[in-house]
């Protein structure tokens, strides 16, 4: 058994920690860094709820081992609102079209979002509605998500 | 921490990899995008003792135009093939596969080399490999050598690699102008693992089908090649070609599996007709596939 002194740039703010090689990216954000919001569901990739950015692409964190992140700049759902609490557009799109019920699926589908608009260019919305199929949603029927995901790719 | 202890390598260098693979003689795993592997360990149904991450080895990752074929390194990701103009202009048909691999987000770490290694019997690469007639680079501390996709899938799951040998690149040769090539699949989910795909390289040249490639996946333990059907359509005009003749050939050539999502009745009956349409459609034949 192997540990790793490693350092991620989480939300702009270096972590180090000493981790074995075989704890994921997604417990280390939620044990190490802290960031809770990063919600692990299944842990063998099918859900998508634990989807982080790293890198600028949208990644499933579950299957990907911190110690690989080591080096890299990921971005969890805490990262994306403003210093006032002032919403960003995925989160705005979100909640104004009603894409979200308990919100245990909506970090993972945020992510994806936000990985996808904030592109150069932006996706499409048949490519948000393809890479939104990478997650599940127990609650809403999707339908909230796809508007959302519409508003989204209209305002690019 | 679900995965059981192991020893984490990352080596910066091929030639390490290579010396930690020989030393791990048969108990060490390599990871590559780890889109499969991961999930693996943390249902412990993989428990090595030692995982040699590759990630961090340059040389294996990209894709390059080599005189008349297209070089794309074990661990470029499946996003990256699926974004690849050159990939797009000189092997359409592993662009057009790749959309069905998997998801946007295991797209973004999956590697191609990853999903030619695991062989999953559902999976599109090791089909569209064999259809297109690519070859796969292979490494050990003693040597390299080439080896046709046909020949490297063996069974489910089950490659033709020594426990000492790792994929490095694949090799996909350009096929004449005037090429045309599809990939199609039946999956109860978009980004779910196919019951039944096709994959069908056709090269055509004054109206007749001068060479024609048809491999299954989902159909058979390893990817499956229709030789018959490819016998039949071979030399054809396209105004003579009996569609249903082929499909009917090229679905007698395969195996298929009962399971919990289909039977083999139903995967034959589905692969024959997707062959129709999708070949039909493929070749302009439009009317002659409804």
């Amino acid at each position: 058994m192997s540990e790793h002194k490693i350092t991620v740039t989480v939300n702009g703010e270096p972590v180090s920690a000493l981790v074995e090689g075989r704890r994921t990216l997604g417990d280390f954000l939620r044990i190490d860094a802290g960031r809770t919001g990063v919600h692990l569901g299944c842990e063998h990739g099918v859900c998508g709820a634990c989807t982080v950015i790293v890198d600028g692409a949208a990644v499933r964190s579950c299957l990907m081992l911190a110690v690989q992140a080591d080096g890299a700049a990921v971005t969890t759902v805490e990262g994306l609102a403003g210093e006032e609490g002032d919403l960003h557009p995925v989160q705005q799109a979100m909640r104004d079209e009603h894409g979200l019920q308990c919100g245990f699926c909506t970090p993972g589908v945020v992510m994806t979002l936000a990985a996808l608009t904030s592109a150069d260019p932006p996706a499409s919305e048949e490519a948000l509605r393809e890479a939104l199929s990478g997650h599940l949603c127990r609650c809403t029927g999707y339908q909230g998500i796809l508007r959302a995901a519409r508003r989204l790719a209209a305002v690019k | 921490m679900k995965p059981a202890p192991f020893d984490y390598l990352a080596p910066a260098t091929l030639d390490e990899a290579l010396a930690a693979l020989a030393r791990g003689a048969g108990d060490a795993v390599v990871l590559a995008g780890g889109q499969t592997l991961v999930p693996l360990l943390a249902l412990r149904m993989s428990t090595p003792s030692v995982l040699i991450d590759i990630n961090r080895i340059p040389e294996l990752a990209g894709i390059s135009r080599e005189g008349a074929a297209t070089r794309i390194g074990a661990t470029t990701r499946q996003a990256a093939v699926l974004a690849d103009p050159a990939v797009a202009g000189h092997t359409p048909g592993l662009t057009q596969a790749t959309r069905f691999v998997g998801h946007h987000q295991t797209r973004n770490r999956g590697t191609i080399g990853g999903s030619i290694c695991l062989a999953d019997p559902a999976a599109e690469y090791p089909a569209t490999a064999v259809a297109l007639g690519a070859e796969i680079e292979v490494r050990s501390a003693s040597g390299a050598r080439r080896i046709a996709a046909e020949d490297f899938f063996l069974g489910a799951y089950t490659t033709a690699l020594e426990p000492d040998e790792m994929v490095t690149a694949l090799r996909f040769p350009d096929w004449p102008a005037g090429t045309v090539t599809l990939v199609r699949e039946v999956a109860p989910r978009p980004g779910d693992f196919a019951l039944v795909g096709l994959v069908g390289a056709f090269a055509l040249e004054a109206g007749k089908v001068q060479r024609a490639s048809i491999a299954w996946f989902g159909m058979g333990g390893a990817p499956v090649k229709s030789r018959k059907a490819e016998a039949a359509m071979a030399g054809r005009s396209l105004g003579e070609l009996d569609l249903q003749e082929a499909a009917q050939l090229a679905v007698s050539e395969t195996d298929p599996f009962d399971d919990i999502h289909a039977t083999a009745a139903y995967r034959r009956t589905v692969g024959a007709r997707i062959f129709r349409k999708a070949v039909g459609e493929t070749l302009g034949l439009q009317r002659a596939a409804a």
